[in-house]
């Protein structure tokens, strides 16, 4: 079943996609084939299936609650695309009153 | 004979008895790569200068009678997705492109305790998703047994490296068949251990439930070395696996008598060619010939493992891949007046691919409100149903012989328009990291003189007879010893 244009926009926004008009189209022709493909999994009954939540039986892995060094500011920075003060500069995010 | 034709445990065997130094091994594989790498592209970055300097350093080291380790001065070639400190790892993405990590991945801090030297940096499809390299942001890597042929993916660089002997060894990770489906491609052996076995520090995350980082050689002896150097215990990855390890060198007996093959023939279908499946039987016979015992197994969920592969890969990606926003690193583009829900946008639609920002919106829109049941939940439930087999399986056997591959490596270009025959060349992997499970893929023949994969699968945290079985018939056969020529 094709996805309908609303459906992709919503889609892409939730994947915080800015996709051309030619982008959104060829996406709502691809994820509609591979949604297709997905149907197949519904002959299998899962009722009485619990899902795989880890492969090896594992239990919550704890550590102490002691602080240990991170990494230096200088490194945590180093890749950011803008910085000021020694924090990451963004866009305004809340409007002044 | 020159240097860069002995495998790892040679050229450390000579480092150590001083027959060659570090720096004449790496000068030899750095000429090697200067005289191949423009036809095979297995490079995103050649680190030649830090290559030569490590070298010099651990020569002076073992000149004041230190042990330098296990892997003394042997070159590594290691995949662009596990971060290098101080030297630039991009994923092969735009996003990344010019990213320098402020640290080191556990496997490559291991590697610098047991005295291997890196090499480059190498490519792979963008973010690990693709099976032929050609997803690369930069430049496909091309197959040093036909340079019209891809390499296989995603860790494609890693095992054209290894196949042209541009280094001995390669670290690979391994998603869907990421590690063993490229090193089917070029006659290569590669193995992807127990999830848990190796440390994801460090390794740039596609399918946190899926990924391990592992070994890519020409012999099995080789891998094991490998394997040894990188696996263990790290608190910085919360599913590393705590317990001491086996001495993997110490499996490889050659004795495989009485040792149990289990034959799933669902792993026979679903397109595998016809040469394909003579040359896996025929490796199987081999087996039987060395004392092993053939058992018929049936996996009747093995059809349902491309599928649910399809929804919980993309959904943890999605997930996984949401860092990446123009923030804290890699690629920002924003314009004067954008909001930040803008800026996020118009960084994503640049810096990522298409297959990439495919794969973020089905993960996207399975784990969304109102689909999360019939796609996520559904796909955990079927994933169950393909470990139980695995584990039924291994009632009846110590390890499974299936093709690795449907295919020999195909031409460049050959599948990009047929998305699905390309998720195909991914269909005997993929329910291996379903299940969690260690396998090995090693070469059992040729088809049109491109090589066959042979992919042997063990039972959880059992690498140990996993290497033994796939070492006996290496060295039964001649496989492994033959060169792709450049």
């Amino acid at each position: 079943m094709r996805l309908t244009s609303e459906e992709v926009d919503h889609i892409a926004l939730l994947s915080r996609l800015d996709l051309s008009p030619a982008e959104r189209e060829r996406a709502a022709t691809e994820l509609s084939q591979i949604l297709d493909h997905f149907e197949q999994l519904k002959q299998l009954d899962t009722a009485d299936v619990p899902p795989t939540e880890h492969v090896l039986p594992v239990v919550n892995v704890l550590r102490a609650d002691e602080s240990r060094p991170g990494l230096p500011r200088e490194g945590v920075l180093q890749n950011a695309p803008e910085h000021a003060g020694g924090m990451f500069q963004v866009p305004r995010v809340v409007e002044a009153e | 004979m020159s240097l860069s034709q002995l495998s790892a445990y040679q050229i450390a065997q000579q480092v150590q008895s001083k027959k060659a130094s570090c720096r004449e091994v790496v000068d030899d594989f750095l000429g090697r790569i200067e005289a191949v790498e423009e036809r095979v592209k297995a490079f995103v970055t050649v680190t030649g200068d830090e290559a030569r300097r490590r070298a010099d350093m651990l020569d002076r080291r073992l000149a004041s009678g230190e042990d330098i380790g296990a892997l003394g001065g042997v070159p590594i070639a290691v995949k662009d997705a596990l971060c290098t400190r101080g030297v630039k790892t991009t994923c092969s993405s735009k996003m990344l492109e010019n990213f320098v990590p402020p640290y080191d991945a556990h496997v490559v801090e291991r590697l610098a305790v047991d005295g291997a030297i890196t090499v480059g940096k190498a490519n792979m499809d963008e973010f690990a998703m693709g099976s032929s390299t050609e997803n690369s942001a930069f430049f496909p890597t091309r197959n040093p047994w036909d340079l019209e042929r891809v390499p296989g993916g995603s860790s494609g660089g890693s095992t054209a490296a290894v196949a042209a002997l541009e280094a001995p060894l390669a670290l690979g990770s391994d998603t869907g068949g990421s590690i063993r489906q490229p090193a089917a491609y070029c006659g290569c052996v590669g193995l992807k251990p127990t999830y848990g076995l190796v440390s994801r520090y460090g390794l740039i995350a596609f399918a946190s439930s899926l990924d391990q980082i592992g070994p890519i050689a020409n012999d099995v002896r080789d891998c094991a070395l490998l394997l040894q150097s990188i696996a263990g215990h790290d608190r910085r990855d919360t599913t590393s696996i705590n317990r001491s390890l086996p001495k993997y060198l110490d499996a490889l007996t050659g004795n495989i008598r009485g040792l149990k093959v289990g034959v799933p023939q669902e792993f026979f279908a679903q397109g595998v060619q016809g040469y394909v499946s003579d040359a896996v039987h025929k490796a199987i016979d081999k087996m039987a010939e060395l004392g092993a015992e053939v058992v018929e197994v049936s996996m009747p969920s093995t059809e349902y493992a491309l599928a649910t592969y399809y929804i919980i890969a993309p959904s943890e990606a999605s997930s996984n891949l949401a860092r990446y926003d123009g923030v804290q690193y890699g690629l920002r583009v924003h314009e004067m007046g954008d909001d930040i829900v803008q800026m996020y946008s118009k960084t994503r639609v640049k810096g990522f691919g298409h297959e990439v920002q495919h794969r973020i919106m089905i993960g996207t829109h399975a784990l969304s409100s109102g689909f999360y049941d019939a796609y996520y939940l559904k796909a955990q439930k079927v994933r169950t149903l393909i470990r139980r087999d695995f584990e039924a399986a291994f009632q009846k056997c110590d390890v499974l012989a299936t093709p690795t591959a449907p295919t020999v490596a195909f031409k460049l270009g050959e599948n990009a328009n047929d998305p699905f025959a390309m998720k195909l060349a991914d269909v005997c992997t993929i329910p291996v990291n379903m299940a969690g499970l260690p396998a090995i893929s090693l070469p059992c023949g040729f088809h049109e003189k491109m090589p066959i994969g042979l992919q042997l699968i063990g039972n959880l945290l059992d690498e140990s007879t996993l290497l033994r079985a796939a070492h006996a018939y290496e060295q039964a056969t001649d496989w492994h010893t033959q060169r792709a020529v450049l």
